[in-house]
């Protein structure tokens, strides 16, 4: 029993809450919002550290022994991932102040951006299925108030979508669970893996399975039911495009990582088969989704669609390389994904305009601009020695070792075209005459910069240090791999 | 001028909203174990409320009740989270609860239970939401 497994999800809510109080006074909610993320900050990290020196650290809420309680399971991935979390939280929070109107900030911005926070944490740290639902409610009604801040007619439109979209797969999400728990009894995660294993995923279970995989599917945008984000994305502010491009579509792929290593591994000739090809076709859709457009906002959104189809390809392939690629390519994509999204926010503000052809000659005034948004393209087609260069080279030893070879071409061939996506921006935004209908004055950029810099920062450690972060890397990979460790240490204490 | 013709409607409220906000409070002291609980007592509350609005209008509600109900969501939640934090610095499982039994001079022998604390938190959230809803879909023209 630790309650240190806790803090990561009740720091955010309690911050949340005081948060509002203060909501009219922005000076005084910025500095607590500040000062609240950086605790929180603090605490994921120490989390961190405690989990890979003493293993995985559980806590079994209100004294309930495990399988009939509500259990929390710090484990290297969710304790990885929920630090990966805070350190986007901390961008987010000082670059929000640049992004937003103090009308926005005011209409308890920081309240619901803590919520949001919460409700990742919660839905990476929960060992409980029905729990897990809750989180992503959690999430989710955070995501439905930030997605309409500012109340715009365009913004309105999509929140309907959004909100119609989620909330279907929720329904079905709550049914795949109680079809489940009848079938094995229980909605203790470690349990269901437990009792899948014994009958050895006959009959209905793999159906659930296959249910279960299309909810989080639609939360996390895969091939066929990517078709809601895109357009929903790009509305919102960009800190919040940039919180719910990191974060909410990787909670859904991590429910799958988890779902798919844990509890359904049995038939893994059909479920993780169809995998490779949802994750093939992804790739292919996102990208050209990417390169049909002049939209700046919109490019950055469907390169969401792509990075989704990587680390589903490492789940398909499920072998070690292939796994630590895709936890190596889900870190890198969470941090990388929040610096475009600020990154294209900027441009926006300084341009005028979202729209590519409206844009030119950026570079003469915004030169560290420019730059930034050249590596983080680096960053993200995986050019050595950046962060996505290991995660694609592990991810395409793991699919030669299963001797996929198509993926992996497509793969490279995605890759390509993803730098080429990112590349367009930069050519036409920041080459040539300036074109921009915005007076020529130079606007103070630092506030918009500094964040940028420190998420980058993040990736290129990723990338040069791959040397001392892969060790950790392989080891969430092989405890992935056995199962067995994650049901022991939540069963049998 | 028109005037509504609501004699009935009126004089069946005062009566039916002390029931009903009697029976919630009702509600929410049963629920940490039997039926009942704040939501469900919350949301009593609030159709009171709610019934005192259509019969007398939002302006005299809001002069005999002068609650600012978003407050009351921050307070509640407060509240509930207040309840599972406490149990971080006394050292068990986070949300855990307890209960004792405690001699008043009229009601005898009853149980107090800190699951309690945390209805009450429910209520105020509930009670808050509700209408705050309602209230702004009403004011909507």
């Amino acid at each position: 029993m630790s309650n240190l497994a806790v803090l990561p999800i009740i720091i955010p809510l309690l911050s949340g809450i005081i948060v509002a109080f203060f909501a009219k006074n922005v000076k005084v909610s910025r500095v607590l919002a500040a000062l609240f993320t950086i605790i929180n900050a603090l605490v994921a990290v120490y989390l961190t550290s405690v989990v890979f020196t003493d293993g995985t650290v559980i806590l079994e809420t209100g004294d309930w022994v495990a399988p009939f309680g509500i259990v929390l399971v710090a484990d290297p991935l969710a304790a990885v991932l929920v630090m990966t979390t805070n350190i986007i939280a901390l961008a987010s929070v000082f670059y929000a102040p640049f992004a937003l109107t103090v009308k926005k900030e005011q209409h308890y911005f920081y309240a619901f951006y803590f919520f949001l926070i919460s409700g990742v944490s919660g839905a990476f740290l929960t060992g409980d299925l029905f729990n897990l639902f809750v989180f992503f409610e959690v999430l989710l009604m955070a995501s439905y108030a930030l997605i309409v801040l500012g109340g715009e007619k365009v913004q309105l439109r999509e929140s309907i979508k959004y909100v119609l979209i989620n909330l279907f797969s929720s329904i079905l999400f709550v049914t795949a669970i109680a079809f489940l728990y009848g079938v094995v009894g229980t909605v203790n995660m470690a349990q269901i893996a437990e009792r899948v294993q014994e009958v050895e995923q006959t009959g209905i279970l793999t159906t659930i399975g296959i249910l279960l995989f299309f909810v989080f599917a639609t939360k996390a945008a895969l091939f066929p039911l990517f078709y809601w984000l895109p357009k929903s994305y790009i509305v919102p502010n960009p800190v919040v495009s940039a919180l719910f491009g990191a974060l909410l579509t990787k909670v859904g792929i991590y429910s799958i990582l988890r779902v798919f290593s844990l509890i359904f591994v049995y038939k893994i000739s059909l479920t993780h088969e169809i995998f490779i090809w949802i994750a093939a076709l992804s790739m292919i859709f996102g990208v050209i989704g990417a390169l049909s457009t002049n939209n700046v906002k919109l490019i950055i959104a469907y390169n969401i669609i792509p990075a989704i189809g990587f680390i589903m390809m490492g789940i398909g392939m499920f072998n070690e390389p292939a796994l630590s690629g895709s936890i190596y390519y889900l870190i890198h994509d969470m941090l990388i994904k929040t610096a475009l999204f600020f990154i294209v926010g900027a441009i926006v503000y300084v341009a005028g305009t979202s729209d590519l052809k409206k844009m030119g000659g950026l570079i003469h005034h915004y030169p560290v601009l420019g730059w930034l948004l050249f590596v983080s393209a680096f960053v993200l087609a995986g050019i050595p020695p950046f962060s996505g260069f290991i995660g694609k080279l592990l991810l395409l030893e793991g699919a030669l070792e299963n001797d996929k070879i198509i993926i992996v071409i497509i793969a490279l061939l995605t890759s390509l075209l993803i730098l080429y996506s990112i590349i367009k921006i930069f050519v036409n935004g920041f080459w040539g005459e300036q074109r921009h209908i915005e007076p020529t004055e130079k606007k103070p950029l630092a506030g918009f910069l500094v964040p940028v810099a420190f998420l980058l920062s993040f990736s290129i450690l990723l990338g040069v240090g791959a040397e001392y972060i892969y060790p950790s890397i392989e080891s969430i990979s092989t405890y992935l791999l056995n199962p067995e460790l994650y049901i022991d240490s939540v069963l049998k204490e | 001028m028109y005037k509504p013709n609501d004699l009935i409607f009126r004089t069946t409220t005062s009566l039916i909203a002390f029931i009903l906000l009697g029976f919630s409070i009702y509600l929410l002291l049963a629920g940490h174990n039997s039926p009942g609980g704040g939501f469900i007592g919350g949301l009593m509350t609030s159709s009171a409320i709610l019934l005192m609005y259509m019969a007398y209008g939002m302006d005299i509600v809001k002069k005999i009740l002068p609650i600012n109900f978003r407050l009351l969501i921050l307070i509640g939640l407060l509240i509930a989270v207040t309840t599972g934090i406490v149990s971080l610095f006394i050292g068990v499982p986070f949300l855990s609860q307890t209960f004792t039994y405690v001699t008043l001079p009229i009601f005898g022998k009853i149980e107090l239970a800190t699951a309690m604390i945390f209805d009450i938190g429910v209520f105020l959230t509930v009670l808050g939401v509700t209408i705050t809803i309602i209230s702004t879909i009403a004011e909507d023209q």
